[in-house]
């Protein structure tokens, strides 16, 4: 028997149970909270920060894809301070890649496009890196262009998580993190992906996408991810 | 005591560049130069990249011939897969790049130039544009603006997008045309044409009062390079011809994707622009021009009827002056009118197999189309991945580069005395570059913005005088 707690979001009474996250409960209850790193379904792991939220009587700003509910918890998803770091933060993750949207393939489909917008981030505040990066299409089938990552991790969890072949990875620490295939050789080469294209469909921008898609016309399908989810869990209880 | 003259920016051109009029020691014109100033590195940075972004990532070049570059990359992209697109793709892309340049050709000729034809070359120049056009021939300037407004409605009802639209791709297009659009479409081309017929009388009763400017406006000869299918005038596919200024063939049947084997770019220290002529004459015999006088010099004739039988007019008489591009530009957009509307009747014009997929197949993929200003050439070659190793540009502008200079050193010669510069003088200079239209983003591939000047120089170096404007 799961424990249910009740709480407060934005001043509504709700309830979840121990099992859930401050952002699964902000979800069932159509509140919105913004997201990158997160995707239902993958293990949570608090990367990209951008569902910070408030908790009274907690002087840090915490992730709500990682923080589990309690009884009598307090917390604030919208404040002048929440806007200014998640705006923050976006134009972090612009700066850092090369993210021109004009010509991306995912234009008009990408995550960390829409939320941009959503978020009102109208410009940049802060110098653009313009690392020089590469493009990995050594695949056969999909290419991996790394000016557009964000470093979110989909890719690795879902590798590692439903797919079970661990082709990707994380290299490098803070600024210099890179994902790579394998031991950093090139994706075609990789004696492990087994080219389920699982990948592909998480990432959130135009990082991980299909050969021979033209501008624009990169659009992604997670239905499968739920769905697997619900599976895994069935298996894991015996009959559900 | 010689002299310079220089004009910066020549105003009412896509682009900047400059113009230096070099005097001699008795202050008259000894040589002029036309410099584009800016540089854009596009052949650099798209190397890298997946050839599939190529089309999208090179309509950026140019926010109003993004179409051209579209069309010329996404055939050399075809190249590359080494695919022949179905013949509906061809078809629609032809539709949507004759859209564009009926609408470019009704941006010249009836906002850039018309206002000169109108109101004079020694006119106001407060009042020489659409607007003081309007106050004068109010019907001349709603069929510029409604012709325009055309092109673009196609483009867009084509591609979703009025500018950069992505609808053109490697192997075809993304989306087959409906048949709502193309009704709509079809409703939109008899008034086009009609209008484009009042454009051309009118043309035709007010040219002879530029007698003096059609004898010096870049009006000697040179050799012409452009598209023919089967002899037929053409835009999108087809065999590069060279015909000299008596129509005699020079060449014929030279096969497009070879366009290195006997074309050849020469730099030139004081601009970006290269300069390309024709290999078997050499630099710069090999001086050709390109673009709408350049088409209706090596055509035969038009498939349609309305455009061939203004041909038969045009050729008529010895046109080599470059005055006459404006002449051939509205008959070329005739024809871009009629040819859309025989296109758009076809039968299996709204088939859903308009693409074709393929991986990259070949190393190198060129690819080349009539763009509004001459014959534009994308070359491409990529690596077993398909990401781009090299890239070469030759653009429309680019083409006409010696014919644009030797232009203005003619109109320069006549009509530039004195070291004063005055507006009348210096509006016919620039207009000769606009006779042309020159582009010159394009042609440069340039980014930023660097305004155009003319500055007039004397012998000892010193500018005695000079226009900035912009
Ligand atoms: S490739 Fe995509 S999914 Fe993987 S880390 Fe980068 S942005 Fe995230
Ligand atoms: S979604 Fe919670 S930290 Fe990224």
């Amino acid at each position: 028997m799961r424990r249910v707690f009740t709480l407060k979001i934005d001043d509504r009474d709700v309830s979840g149970n121990e099992e859930q996250s401050v952002l699964d409960v902000a979800r069932e209850n159509n509140i919105f909270v913004p997201t990158l790193c997160h995707v239902d379904g993958l293990t949570a792991i608090g990367a990209c920060r951008l569902c910070l939220v408030e908790v009274q009587g907690v002087a840090k700003l915490l992730p709500a894809c990682t923080t589990m509910v309690r009884e009598g918890m307090v917390i604030h998803t919208t404040s002048p301070r929440l806007a200014e770091y998640r705006k923050m933060i976006v134009e972090m993750l612009f700066t850092e890649g090369n993210h021109i949207c004009s010509v991306c393939v995912t234009n008009g489909h990408c995550e960390l496009q829409s939320l941009a917008v959503k978020l009102g981030v109208d410009h940049i505040r802060l110098p653009y890196l313009n690392p020089i990066r590469e493009v990995d299409a050594s695949h056969e089938r999909y290419a991996f262009d790394f000016n557009r990552c964000i470093l979110c991790t989909r890719c690795v969890r879902v590798c590692e998580e439903y797919e079970g072949a661990q082709t990707w990875g994380v290299m490098g620490r803070g600024i210099e993190s890179e994902i790579i295939s394998d031991l950093d050789q090139p994706w075609g080469d990789s004696k492990t992906c087994t080219s389920c294209g699982k990948c592909v469909q998480v990432c959130p921008t135009g990082a991980l996408f299909l050969k021979g898609k033209s501008v624009t016309e990169m659009v992604k399908h997670r239905e499968f991810l739920p769905y697997l989810a619900t599976m895994r869990k069935v298996g894991k209880n015996g009959h559900g | 005591m010689s002299q310079r003259i220089v004009i910066d920016p020549v105003t009412r051109i896509e682009g900047h560049g400059k113009i230096t009029i070099y005097l001699n020691e008795m202050g008259e014109v000894e040589d002029a130069q036309f410099h584009v100033t800016q540089f854009r590195g596009f052949e650099k940075f798209v190397e890298g990249r997946p050839f599939h972004e190529m089309p999208a990532l090179m309509a950026r070049i140019c926010g109003i011939c993004p179409v051209s570059h579209l069309v010329a990359s996404a055939k050399a992209c075809d190249e590359l897969m080494a695919v022949t697109i179905p013949r509906v793709a061809k078809d629609l892309r032809r539709v949507m790049n004759m859209a564009q340049i009926a609408q470019s050709h009704a941006l010249s000729f009836f906002y850039l130039t018309a206002p000169d034809l109108l109101l004079g070359m020694d006119g106001d120049p407060a009042q020489r544009n659409l607007f003081g056009m309007a106050q004068v021939n109010p019907a001349l300037a709603r069929d510029g603006v409604s012709l325009r407004q055309t092109g673009q409605q196609i483009i867009e009802l084509l591609g979703g997008k009025r500018i950069h639209p992505a609808w053109i791709v490697p192997g075809g297009v993304s989306e087959p045309l409906t048949e709502e659009k193309r009704d709509k479409i079809l409703t939109m081309i008899p008034p086009a044409i009609e209008a484009t017929e009042r454009a051309l009388d009118w043309f035709k009763e007010i040219v002879v009062h530029f007698e003096r400017e059609i004898n010096f406006f870049a009006n000697f000869a040179t050799l012409y390079m452009g598209t023919v299918m089967d002899g037929n005038f053409a835009l999108y596919d087809g065999d590069l011809r060279i015909v000299d200024a008596d129509g005699n063939r020079i060449a014929d049947g030279l096969d497009p994707l070879k366009y290195d084997e006997y074309i050849a770019e020469a730099v030139e220290p004081h601009s970006f622009l290269k300069s390309p002529y024709y290999k078997p004459l050499g630099y710069p015999d090999g001086i050709y021009r390109v673009g709408p006088l350049a088409r209706l010099h090596v055509a035969d004739r038009f498939d349609t009827p309305k455009a061939d039988a203004e041909f038969r007019v045009f050729r008529k008489e010895h046109r080599q002056s470059s005055f006459h591009y404006h002449y051939a530009r509205l008959i070329e957009m005739l024809y871009c009118f009629e040819k859309i509307e025989i296109i758009l009747n076809k039968p299996d014009i709204l088939s859903k197999h308009v693409r074709a997929f393929a991986e990259p197949n070949s190393y190198r993929g060129v690819g080349v189309s009539e763009a509004p200003r001459g014959t534009l050439m994308h070359d491409y070659e990529i690596d077993d991945n398909g990401l781009i190793t090299r890239a070469n540009l030759i653009i429309a502008t680019g083409h006409n580069n010696l014919a644009m200079n030797r232009g203005v050193l003619q109109m320069a010669r006549h009509f530039v005395k004195g070291t004063q510069i005055q507006e009348g003088m210096l509006n016919r200079v620039e207009a000769v570059i606009r006779a042309f239209d020159p582009c010159l983003s394009c042609s440069t591939h340039a980014y930023g913005q660097m305004p155009l000047a003319v500055q007039v120089v004397a012998a000892d170096g010193a500018v005695v005088d000079q226009v900035v404007r912009g």
